[in-house]
Parts: structure tokens; sequence; C-alpha cells
């Protein structure tokens, strides 16, 4: 279960990207956030794992105080959740194999890590997280050789090696084709239906999110506007969240 | 805006304004000629121009190569002025070499003709004239046609004298291949020294320079952020940790010395050593940490870590005696090759001497780490008040160690040996700086410790590199001895401060994306710059690197100037004894070095980036 309550994010400047949002999402769940470019979804993910520290709230996740937790808890903490990006963030010029170890950086001891030394279970287990998302033949390549789709595969077994029990995605299919969108969006729908695992994803796209969403919910800058099942977003709702130009696509 | 009606008046004001500038511009730069002195009547002299056309002429022909000459020198005696009583000459045999002056005798500042007879065909003649005091000037010179024959007109010097003078023609004639002349070789041998220098100095800075730039990026070091009370201890336990870890050391080599008195002991213990340090390591670091240790089991490893500590400066201990003794037996040994085993000697030493200055640092580095943690510890452990408390001591304390390490610096420089100038008022200063620290800090919880650290290192490294190396070598001349090594050293500090700081620029711009993702992991900070900063800087570091090599090089041929050892001593020394041919050989040189450098560098840049 993981709770966020009046969770508020002021940058240095005055921007305001969270304005007090509250909810909660059970283990298990998928769920989807949706919003414009700027409605604050990256910041709401990055919060969740203190990528950026929330100005105010407070955010619980199986009752550890993620928001108070000092640095060597945080760090503890954020090796049980994985994190997904739209770009993909991997080191380039790495091979596939070590980004995928790199998931493994958080249990790993940092003295041994110096001479990149990864216990071998480890480098098994990553040969099987590539196997299972078919591109264990380009374990030796670098990251920056393999194409978008095979690149955002590598991120998904980064954080798939963190043996997570969360999975925060930060509109993981936004640079993919449709094709591929959709086999990423596979792979988390599966992870999600058979591991029990709890992801949250933002999406831009509505049919993405009426495929493969348990629970959506909606921000418009900074600030809560929905939060129900996918079929409840009607023409009335989108207009609500996307503001009253948006046209509907997909 | 302005209603357009004022616009006839600011076109005016405007105008005014432009013509003021060009006029400020004119005055700027009629003072810039006035303060350089330009001063172009002096070009046109023609003395100047003389002078020019000999040294460019001296610089056109640099001394490379040289034949063995043969000198023949065929003399006639002259008489200037006449003397009274014509004087019989006898003649001269017509099957070798000889000259003919008409007339034989002349008035000084007259003219005669010079005729040469049986001289080599092509072959340049040097007419002198050689007065009773030996002192020969020349007058001229011919080339002998195909017949071996040549005729000039020669004017002659104010020079009478009563005595019989001559006038004497010599023909020089290179023999055989040519040879390098002595130059070359002193030139080849300095442009070697001059490249090696330029070679260990960006070695040794590189390596000194990747670790610095990281403090001074950023990026990375913004972060970074300690409780007061950690801070306080840190810099509590630095200096404590700095001298353990010297007395250790220290220790450790007597003790190493000791033991260690032949090559076989050296090399079982060079072997034990690191085996025992690995032994112990792998035993407290174990690779996969899934939940927090117990207190008891932290004891144990922190103890293991101790002893793998210990061994690990035994290793280097023995290692270094191992280097220094076979050192020594390869020099005795190898002949021509004695310098490999010098070689290995200096390596000896180098470990010895970055053993002592490493494992203080490490001490300083680990104990104040650790305080620091201690710090942060006590923060979120102990009561409100407790805290406060502890703060109020410590900032007080750490403040006057702070202030009265800075006294001491100050005595030692400025000998003031005034205890009460340079200790007790800089610790009574600094304690109260330390409790007015903790009392404004009430409250807020964290100092940006990264930062601090950010603007000090760059303050430094911007400091240094304002200091040319051609400035440094001065110092180091005075502490190790005018030679490359000097040039070595200050070319390394320059290096230092300059690598540093475009290293950490390059820190600064990689992409944000792995970095946070890598963070996102629940990576430390170490294993966050392993893993997402090292690998995007790698092409930049390389490339940098090769340009300073490049910068060094150039540096590294003038830094003999101030002697800095390489080709700029030789350079020097001749520009000073207007030895011009000479310098050229050595400018050649200079060019033709730095040109490879820079296509051998931009070819490996190439390559590896």
């Amino acid at each position: 279960m993981l709770s966020v309550r009046n969770l508020t994010k002021v940058y240095e400047g005055g921007v305001v990207a969270l304005r007090d949002v509250s909810f909660d999402v059970p283990q298990g769940q998928f769920l989807a956030i949706i919003g414009l470019s700027g409605s604050g979804k990256s910041t709401l993910l990055r919060c969740i794992n203190r990528l950026i520290e929330p100005t105010s709230g407070q955010i619980l996740w199986n009752d550890l105080d993620i928001t108070a937790a000092p640095q060597d808890d945080l760090r503890r903490i954020r090796r049980r959740i994985g994190m997904v990006f739209q770009h993909f963030n991997l080191v380039h010029r790495s091979k596939v194999l070590t980004n995928v170890l790199a998931g493994r950086l958080g249990y790993v001891n940092p003295a041994w890590s110096l001479v990149n030394r990864f216990p071998a279970r480890d480098v098994e287990h990553a040969i099987l997280q590539l196997d299972r998302l078919g591109i264990a033949d380009k374990a030796q390549q670098r990251a920056d050789e393999l194409s978008g789709g095979q690149q955002q595969r590598v991120g998904v077994a980064r954080a798939m090696m963190q043996d997570p029990e969360m999975i925060l995605a930060d509109e993981p299919v936004a640079s993919l084709d449709p094709v591929l969108a959709h086999s990423i969006m596979q792979y988390l729908e599966q992870i999600n239906k058979q591991d029990g695992m709890t992801v949250l994803c933002s999406l831009h796209f509505l049919d993405l999110v009426h495929r493969y969403a348990d629970r959506a919910i909606a921000l418009n800058e900074g600030m809560l506007v929905f939060d129900g099942l996918p079929k409840e977003i009607d023409d009335a709702k989108f207009k609500e969240i996307y503001g009253k130009e948006a046209e509907r696509v997909g | 805006m302005k209603p357009p009606a004022s616009g006839g008046l600011r076109r005016l004001a405007r105008s005014l304004g432009l013509g003021l500038a060009v006029i400020l511009v004119v005055v700027i730069y009629a003072y810039g000629f006035e303060v350089t002195k330009v001063d172009l009547e002096e070009t046109r002299s023609e003395r100047r121009q003389t002078q020019l056309v000999r040294i460019l002429r001296a610089l056109a022909k640099p001394e490379i190569i040289e034949f063995r000459q043969d000198e023949l020198a065929v003399a006639a005696p002259f008489f200037m002025p006449c003397p009274p009583t014509p004087v019989q000459l006898h003649e001269p045999n017509p099957l070798q070499p000889y000259i003919l002056l008409n007339p034989s005798c002349a008035e000084p500042g007259g003219e005669i003709q010079v005729e040469g007879f049986n001289f080599v065909p092509n072959s340049t003649a040097n007419i002198f004239l050689v007065p009773p005091s030996l002192v020969t000037l020349r007058l001229s010179q011919a080339v002998a046609e195909a017949d071996g024959h040549f005729s000039t007109h020669v004017e002659l010097p104010e020079r009478s004298s009563s005595e019989v003078q001559s006038i004497r023609v010599i023909v020089r004639q290179n023999v055989g291949s040519p040879t390098l002349t002595r130059t070359a070789y002193d030139t080849w041998d300095k442009i070697i020294e001059t490249v090696f220098l330029a070679l260990l100095a960006t070695t040794l800075s590189t390596a000194i320079a990747v670790p610095l730039s990281f403090l001074a990026a950023r990026n990375l070091m913004k972060g970074i952020t300690s409780p007061l009370l950690g801070v306080a201890l840190s810099l509590l336990a630095a200096p404590a940790g700095f001298v353990l870890g010297a007395t250790a050391a220290r220790l450790a080599g007597q003790w190493g010395a000791m033991v260690a008195v032949g090559v076989q002991a050296n090399l079982a213990g060079a072997v034990i050593a690191p085996l025992v340090a690995w032994g112990a390591a792998r035993w407290a670091l174990p690779s996969e940490e899934l939940s927090s240790p117990s207190l008891g089991i932290r004891l144990a490893r922190i103890f293991a870590l101790v002893t793998a500590a210990v061994a690990g400066i035994f290793m280097l201990v023995f290692i270094a005696e191992f280097l220094l003794q076979m050192g020594d037996r390869l020099e005795a040994t190898l002949g021509n090759l004695s310098f490999l085993g010098s070689f290995i000697f200096n390596l000896g030493e180098i470990l010895q001497i970055a053993l002592g200055a490493g494992t203080a640092l490490a001490g300083a580095g680990i104990l104040a780490s650790f305080a620091g943690r201690l710090g942060k510890w006590l923060t979120t452990t102990l009561p409100r008040a407790g805290v406060r408390l502890a703060e109020f001591g410590l900032a007080a304390a750490a403040g006057a160690a702070l202030l009265a390490g800075l006294g001491a610096a100050i005595d030692w420089f400025y000998q003031v040996g005034e205890p009460r100038w340079t200790l007790y008022w800089p610790s009574a200063v600094g304690a109260i700086c330390g409790l007015a620290l903790s009392l404004r800090l009430a409250g807020r919880d964290t100092l940006p410790v990264g930062l601090v650290i950010y603007y000090v290192s760059r303050t430094i490294f911007n400091a240094l590199r304002s200091i040319e190396a051609l400035i440094m070598v001065i110092v180091f001349a005075v502490w190790v001895g005018i030679g490359p090594f000097a040039g070595v050293l200050a070319l390394s500090l320059h290096s230092i401060a300059a690598l540093a700081k475009l290293y950490s620029e390059q820190v600064e711009s990689i992409m944000p994306g792995p970095l946070e993702a890598i963070t996102a992991t629940g990576a430390t900070r170490v294993q966050t710059i392993i893993y997402a900063v090292v690998p995007q800087i790698i092409p930049p570091y390389i490339s940098f690197t090769m340009y300073r090599w490049d910068i060094n090089v150039r540096m590294s041929t003038i830094i003999g100037f101030a002697g800095g050892g390489g080709i700029g001593f030789l350079l020097q020394q001749n520009i000073n004894l207007l030895n011009y041919r000479a310098a050229s050989a050595q400018m050649l040189a200079i060019a033709i070095v730095v040109a490879a450098m820079d296509y051998l560098s931009s070819y490996l840049r190439e390559r590896v980036v």
C-alpha cells in the first residue's frame, strides 16, 4: 500500500508543480497517471522515490515514511522501487549487460562495485531478464547500438533486476512507435498481473490507459482532478482533465 | 513609446555619442602606440636591416649537417704602403695552386687585383689580408672557373705597416659524405628529454586531476549536505586521521625495512600480505547485503577491514622494498639497459613516498567520513536538546581547530612567533564563529558541504591555473635543482589545475538521465559516479588529456628558459651566444615535434573517442 498525503512541490523560482495531492494505491494495482505535459506527472513519480525532494506532504509505503527516511534507509527503499524512463536513461557507452546489472547497485557492496564486480548469480539473473525480454543476444553490445524499443527493454530489465515491489514508469512508451509501445506495456501488464507488482505509469494515450490500467488519476496544473476507473473518463471528464480545446486522438 | 517628434533630437544625440565613441577609440589606440613604443623609423634604419638580414639568413641555415673540410691556403707577400726599394719576389711553382697580386704593393685604402691559378674548378676562394699582427681581415671571395683560374679586385683597408704583410687565399672543400653536427646531437638529446618531460608531466597531472575534478563539478557536489554535527566532527576527525595514517605508514615502513632483508623475504611478503588483505576484505564486504547487519557483525567487520588495511599497507611496503632491491641489482647487472634498473628503483621510491602521503590522506578521509556519518546518526537519534548541546560544543571546537590551523600556517609563512596572535586569538575567534553558526542554524538541519567544497576547489584551481608553469618552475628549480625534473613538477602542478577545471566542466555537462536512473536503483554516490558519470566522461577526458600533452610539449620547449630542462635550455644559451644557426636547428626540432604531436594527438583522439 502506497499512500501519498498532501504532497506539494514548489520548485526554486516559485513554480508549483504539485498542489496538495493525496491518493492511495493498494499493492498490486496498475495505476495510470494522465494529464498534459507539465501537469506534474513526472514530478509526482520522482517524489515517490525522492529523486525530487517534496516541499511538504508525506509518502508512506508499507508503513515506511519515505519522506522522512535518512539517506541510508532511502537507498534501501529505492532499491525496492524500479523506475522506467521515457528516454530510457541508459548509460550509452556501457554494455547492455552492465546497464542491466546496474539495477543491482543498491544491493551489492559499494566497495566491490568500484572494481565493476557483480556476483555470478546477478550476472545469470541479468541474462535471464534479457532473455525474457527477447534481447539476450545483445548483452555484450554497447547500449547506444540498440534501437529505441530494445533500449527501453534494457531499461525495464534494469528495473526488474532490483527485485522491485513497485514500478514507477514515467511515460515509458512516449518515445516508441505503437507496436513497440504495446509490447512494453504488455510486459508491464504481465509483471503486474503475474507477480502482483504495483505499477504507477504516466501515459499520454487514453487507449493505452483503457487497455492496461486498473485505475487512473489525472493531474492538471499540479492538482488532482480525477481519480477513478479508466472507463469513467467520458468526454466531460476529458475536457476537465485536458482543457476545453483538447480533442481526443486514439 | 515616445512620440516620434523627438526623433531628430534623439538622432543628434546618437550621432554625438557615436562621434565621442570614435574619438575615444582613437585616443585609446594612440595611447596604446605610445605605451608599446611603436617606432617605424627604427624598422627602416639601415643598420637594423642589415642585422635583420644576417639573423634571418643564419636562421634559414640550421646547423644540422656538416662536411669534413679540406683546407688549402695559398699566400703571397704584400706591402702596404709600397717600400722605397722594390722587393724581389720568387717565382711560384706553376704546377701547384698559386696567386698573383697586381700590383704587389699598394697604398692603404687602394685596390689590387688578385688572380689565382690551378685551383679546384668551382671552388670558393676566400681572400684575407694577414698583417704582421696576424689578426686576419676578410677582404673578398671569388669562385674559380672551370680551368681553375679566378681573378678579382679587392679593396684594401687602412692598415699600413712597414713590415711585410700577406694576402692569403683559403679554399675549403667538403670531403666525403655529410655528417651530423655536434649541435644536431645535442638537439636530439634535448628534444627527447623535452618529449618525455611533457609525457611524465601529463601522466602525473592526469592521475591527480581525475579524482579532483569530481570535487569541482557542481552537479555532483550540489546534493551533498550534512548536519552541523557531522561537519564539526569531520573537521575534528580529519587531522587526527591524517596523523594516524601517516604514523601507520611510517611504522609499517620501519618494520618492513627491518624484516625485508632479502629479495625472497620481500617477495614472500608481497605475495602473502595481499592474500590476507583480500581474504579479510572478502569476508568484511559481502557482495550483496539484503538486510541491515547486527552491531556485533558490524564491529567484527570493522576489525576485519582494519586488518585488511594494515595488510594492504604492508603489501605496498614489501613491494616498494622489493622494487628498490631489484632495481639496485638490475642497475648493476644490466649494463646498457641499466636505466631500466634505475627506473624500477625509482618506482620503489615513488611508491614509498606515495604510501606515506596516500595512507595519511586515506586516514583523514576515512576518519572524516566516519565522523560525518556518526554526526548524522547522532543528529537523528539524540533528543533535540542533546543535539543542540553537542552542536554548541563541537562547532566551537571545530571552529577553533580550523582557525588554529590557519594561524599555524600564517606563523609558518611569516614567522610571527607570537602564540597570542597565531594561536590563542584565532582559536577564540574560531570558537565564537562556530558557536554563532550553531545558533544561526537553529532549526535548519543541513549545511551545503558539497557546494563549499566545490567553491574552495574551484578557487584553488583557478589560482593555480593563473600562475604559468614558467613561473612555477623557478620555485621547483630551487627545490630539486635546475633540470628537467623541476620542469616536470612545474608543468604537472599547472596541468593539474588546468585539467581538473576542464574535466569538471565535462562532468557538469553529462546527460543527467543516466545519473537519475542509477540513483533510482538505490546506488550510493560513489557507485553513481562510477556507473553513470565515468562512462560518459571517458571520451572527453581522453581528448583533453591528449590536448594537454600537446600543450605540455609546447610548454616544455620553453620551460628550460627558466631552469626547467629540455630543449629550451639549449635554445636560450644559443640565442644568448648569438649562435643563431644552432638556435635555428633547435627551433626546427621544436617545430617538427610540435607538429608531429599535433597530428599524433588528433589521430589518437579520432581513434579512441
